[in-house]
């Protein structure tokens, strides 16, 4: 039997886990692809706090029914800021391969 | 015949002792069989009378003896006096069995059995008594022969100096408890425990109480080794390991706090009682603790940390709350079991390693892998953490110190103590693990170690075990135990349910306190190391340096917690945090709503787009070496999600996810121009297997914390949104009202925060300019593609118009600043892709570092304007004109907010891109130029 909730659980879950284990490795694109894969799963997971309703947007007026519009506003946000600190991971990533003229995390290779 | 029974536990190890003594100089064996019969024999009658003490009854039996002055034999068993005589003769004979293998052929094994049952038999005497006098009687015993057992070596000067202190400080507090007894015999009119414990309001209102409460606090304060008394025990631990393990955690220490808990019915629920019960627990916590952490003897190190547990439950006693006094019984057994089971590890590790200076050792987990195994279970569980015991009354204790925050002025203050406890017993327990286990090999060590014989290990063992029993199931291995003992303390039981996990209130708490250990842990080393340039210098403790090594440990310490590589720390702190979610799924919750709530059923065709999304997220990984193919991946992923977003309600959501997508995925590009674009894989295959465990974990973890979430019924606060968005943010899109006036300030801080990584971003790219024209300008010729030059110039207008509708919906449909200003930034962007930054810089000629500016400014300045007309910040105005053939439209301080959002987004974006994109070229010239000059 197959649920939204279900795969919206299953789908952060392997979310979460990649995004874990793409942060773990010892280079700077993995760990910020795996910024990026986890803020997905961040900002499903708050979505998800309103609960998932198809149909039902919180625009006053078109419909009967209203989803919860409080963790849509945060995840707006959440979104851009997500942006903006992926692009100063990216930046710091290749500031760090042009100085160190390598791009592990810890500046050098690990042992 | 039952009655007797209570007489027999406390006699049979008295009984013993000759026995003992006597075929002890002759065969060791012998002894050790004789001594561990007859504890296990009392332990069996013990437990033989379990089935009234459980059913809450007290066995009370009295015989008279000088009734003149009030003294009669009479004994009690109750339940507190179960579960202390459960400790002393389960861990006698535990502690036994290990001295029989500790001790080495040349010591006087029959005159230590026969100290050592005289010393049990006298605890028993303590915690079985029902006439105080005769409590006091045997508490003085306790005394003297822990005297004679930490003087066991009495050739080391040491340990006759450490066995003369316990007894002079002891000692003295037993003189001062049995004047406390006195008075409150002449209060009373009675010894009698069943008297007394009816009397609280007499003792109360009686002048002599403060008097009285001091002597029976002086008492069992320098009995458990509490502030300001406790320094007698660090120095007795030049004892034989054994008694350490014995009395020093699991028995005469905790005589202390057993008096307390005896007496708590009779004598708290006053001021003075609060206060110095309280107060002397956890000033002894923050300071035991504290003094563990620089401590290099490994029992050094176990004493402190005992004197700071006992600490814990003296407060929890002087909290004097039911709960609190379940919370307290429950960490004398739990203590009792890690404790043990640490201060034997210490011993195995002396007795096969030859040291147990911290210093000298390091790397033994290779060498003494049970020891490791069992020493890491008992460390943990002493740090608190789950699932062992330790993590459930620790957890305890932070919720019942919380909960003063509400209650009183000061009420900060015990949980304030707590936390900080809480850390550094976090911190010196992972340096036991660290220090002795962790770490690389070394070459020597006094002695070579390895894995001691069973006789040593299967007692630690037993308690490691317990230790996660208890952990695992509190409510059936400990839950019965503890109630019973908790009621003659407590008087009435609180409604509490013992399980490994409570409700997310509490533990927020308790996760607060593991997180903030590691963000003290980290900058310390970093910041002492950068600072001074070397190592932060030792710290010597002012006093006892006679039993310990040279007083240092803070700065490996750190190098051992907080590495100084980001990529050897990261998983530690994963290791810790990713399954708890798990056991939040998995156990019964105290609101018992999980899954509650029937899931939605989905039609098939859902499928298709999650198996999309966790396909690409598998390949993202799978591929991430190179490069290219991973972010083709990966904004499979984010395209997915955006749907989902669209699907599930949220347009805006979903508008704003697909503008940064592309956003995101134009940057990741961008850097692979200097960043390798396929890389050899560079973690071994055991790592990539560990990492890939706890990837898994995490993402259950996650998985479980979502679905036990979305199973739950919805309690939101958004109703007022919904219904107050028309009226009084005057649109009908709440997402937007709520972004720009219900929520402005958020909003304001977020444009502000995007504003900074942008002028960040800058800041670190910053650098010369190379000065190549010419090369500049031949790679401007010629390098782009003309049918997308053809095209984005025309279309950039029309998307900008798009841009302005968006904004200009954005109130009462989806769309609004956030979403505008992504559009024109991508616009934007698309122009740079496509003609080129010097062709694309010369016709905007817009300085977009100072259009951002511009835009937090307005959102500023528009919430400035409302406190001119005496409204607080950020409240909205707007008039409704009708214009002919447009109809009504509203223009407001909501869409002026807005308009700064927008700006601020097209700006940082385009900074942010524009700028790394120069990085690249100039970059790229520098490097063209230094090749072929």
């Amino acid at each position: 039997m197959i649920s939204y909730e279900f795969l919206m659980a299953s789908s952060i879950g392997v979310l979460v886990a990649a995004g874990i284990y793409l942060v773990l490795r010892a280079r700077t694109f993995p760990v910020v692809a795996g910024l990026t894969l986890l803020s997905y799963a961040v900002n499903l997971f708050l979505f998800s706090m309103g609960r998932l309703k198809v149909g039902a947007p919180p625009i006053i007026g078109a419909q009967a029914d209203y989803t919860d519009p409080i963790p849509q506003a945060l995840v707006l946000t959440a979104i851009v800021i997500g942006f903006a600190m992926t692009a100063f991971a990216i930046t710091l990533a290749v500031k760090a391969h042009v100085v160190f003229d390598n791009d592990y995390v810890d500046g050098k290779e690990p042992q | 015949m039952a009655d007797m029974t209570v007489v027999w536990i406390i006699l049979l190890p008295f009984l013993a002792i000759a026995p003992a003594w006597w075929i002890g100089r002759s065969n060791r064996l012998g002894s050790t069989a004789i001594s561990v019969a007859a504890a296990a024999a009392a332990l069996g009658a013990l437990i033989s009378q379990s089935a009234p003490v459980f059913a809450g009854d007290a066995l009370v039996k009295s015989w008279p003896w000088i009734a003149s002055l009030g003294l009669n034999f009479s004994v009690r068993l109750d339940g507190l006096g179960f579960l202390f005589a459960l400790l002393i003769l389960g861990i006698g004979v535990l502690v036994l069995i290990y001295a029989s293998s500790y001790l080495s052929k040349d010591d006087d094994i029959g005159s230590f059995h026969a100290m050592l049952l005289t010393f049990m038999g006298a605890m028993l005497g303590v915690v079985l008594s029902e006439n105080l006098l005769l409590m006091v009687m045997f508490w003085e015993l306790t005394s003297i022969s822990s005297f004679l057992l930490i003087a066991y070596w009495s050739h080391l000067p040491a340990a006759r100096q450490g066995a003369r202190l316990a007894l002079t400080i002891t000692g003295g507090g037993g003189l001062a408890l049995l004047a406390g007894v006195l008075m409150i015999g002449h209060v009373v009119g009675s010894y009698e425990l069943s008297d007394v414990l009816r009397s609280n309001a007499t003792i109360l209102a009686h002048p002599l109480y403060v008097p009285l409460l001091i002597c029976v606090l002086l008492g069992a304060f320098t009995k458990s080794a509490q502030f300001p008394f406790h320094f007698w025990l660090p120095n007795a631990m030049t004892a034989p390991t054994p008694v350490s393990a014995y009395l020093h955690s699991a028995t005469m220490v905790k005589a202390g706090v057993f008096l307390l808990a005896r007496i708590h019915p009779a004598l708290s629920g006053s001021p003075q009682w609060f206060t110095i019960v309280t107060g002397a627990g956890l000033v002894t916590l923050v300071l035991g603790a504290y003094i563990a952490l620089f401590k290099d003897d490994l029992k050094g190190l176990l004493a402190y940390s005992t004197i700071s547990h006992l600490g814990i439950i003296t407060a929890l006693f002087g909290f004097s709350t039911p709960l609190a006094v379940v919370a307290g019984v429950f960490h004398i057994l739990n203590h009792a079991a890690f404790k043990a089971a640490l201060f034997m590890t210490a011993g195995i590790v002396d007795h096969e390693a030859g040291t147990r200076d911290i210093k000298l050792l390091g790397g033994l987990r290779h060498l003494m892998p049970i020891t490791f195994t069992l020493g890491t279970i008992a460390a943990l569980s002493m740090a608190g953490f789950p699932p062992f015991n330790g993590f459930l009354s620790k957890e305890l204790f932070f919720e019942e110190a919380a909960k003063f925050v509400e209650f009183a002025d000061f009420g900060i203050i015990p949980m304030g103590l707590a936390v900080v406890g809480g850390l550094f017993s976090i911190a010196y327990s992972l340096r036991f693990i660290i220090e002795v286990f962790l770490g690389p090999k070394r070459e020597s060590y006094p002695h070579t170690p390895h894995d001691p014989p069973m006789g040593m290990w299967v007692p630690v063992a037993v308690l490691a075990t317990i230790c996660v029993a208890i952990g695992l199931a509190p409510a059936f291995v400990a839950g019965p135990l503890v109630a019973a003992a908790a009621t003659p303390v407590a008087q009435t039981l609180p409604d509490y349910y013992l399980a490994l996990w409570h409700r997310i209130y509490a533990r927020a708490v308790h996760d607060d306190r593991g997180g903030r250990a590691r963000i003290w842990i980290l900058p310390h080393s970093r910041g002492g190391r950068a600072a001074t340039g070397r190592r932060p210098r030792p710290r010597r403790q002012a006093h006892n340096r006679s039993t310990s090594g040279r007083g240092h440990g803070c700065g490996e310490f750190c190098d051992h917690t907080g590495r100084q590589r980001l990529i050897a720390t990261l998983p530690r702190v994963h290791d810790w945090h990713l399954p708890w979610p798990l056991v939040f799924w998995r156990s019964p919750s105290s609101d018992g709503k999980h899954g509650s709530v029937a899931p939605t059923p989905a039609p098939w065709m859902a499928l298709l787009p999650w198996a999309l999304l966790v396909g690409a997220t598998v390949y993202t990984v799978v591929y991430q070496r190179q490069r290219l193919t991973a972010v083709v991946f990966m904004s499979v992923v984010g395209l997915v999600v955006s749907l989902a977003f669209i699907y599930f309600s949220a347009p805006d959501l979903g508008l704003t996810q697909l503008s940064v997508e592309v956003v995101t995925i134009l940057l990741i590009l961008l850097s692979l121009y200097v960043l390798p674009q396929n890389v050899e894989p560079e973690s071994s295959g055991t790592r990539r297997v560990r990492d890939g465990m706890l990837a898994i974990l995490g993402g259950l973890g996650a998985a479980a914390l979502s679905w036990g979430i979305m199973t739950r019924p919805a309690d939101s606060i958004s109703q007022y949104y919904l219904d107050n968005a028309l009226e009084k943010g005057g649109g009908t899109n709440v997402v937007n009202v709520t972004l720009v006036d219900f929520r402005g300030f958020d909003t304001m801080g977020e444009i502000a925060v995007l504003v900074v990584a942008a002028v960040g971003i800058l800041v670190m790219l910053r650098g010369r300019r190379p000065e190549h024209k010419g090369l500049l300008s031949v790679l401007e010729e010629e390098r782009f593609p003309v049918m997308l030059t053809t095209v984005t110039r025309p279309l950039m207008p029309l998307i900008m118009l798009a841009a302005v509708y968006i904004f200009w919906r954005g109130h009462n449909l989806p769309g609004g600043g956030f979403i505008a200003g992504l559009v024109a930034a991508v616009t934007l962007l698309m122009q740079y892709l496509a003609s080129g930054l010097t062709w694309t810089n010369k016709r905007l000629g817009i300085d977009f570092v100072r259009v951002g500016a511009v835009g937090v400014s307005i959102a500023v300045i528009t919430g400035l304007g409302a406190l001119l007309f005496d409204k607080p910040f950020l409240t909205h105005a707007m008039v409704h004109p009708k214009l002919p053939i447009i109809g009504e439209f509203h223009v407001g301080s909501p869409a002026i907010f807005d308009l700064g959002v927008f700006l601020a987004v097209v700006a940082a974006l385009v900074v942010i891109i524009r700028r790394l994109s120069e990085y690249q070229r100039d970059n790229f010239i520098d490097q063209t130029r230094r090749e072929d000059p």
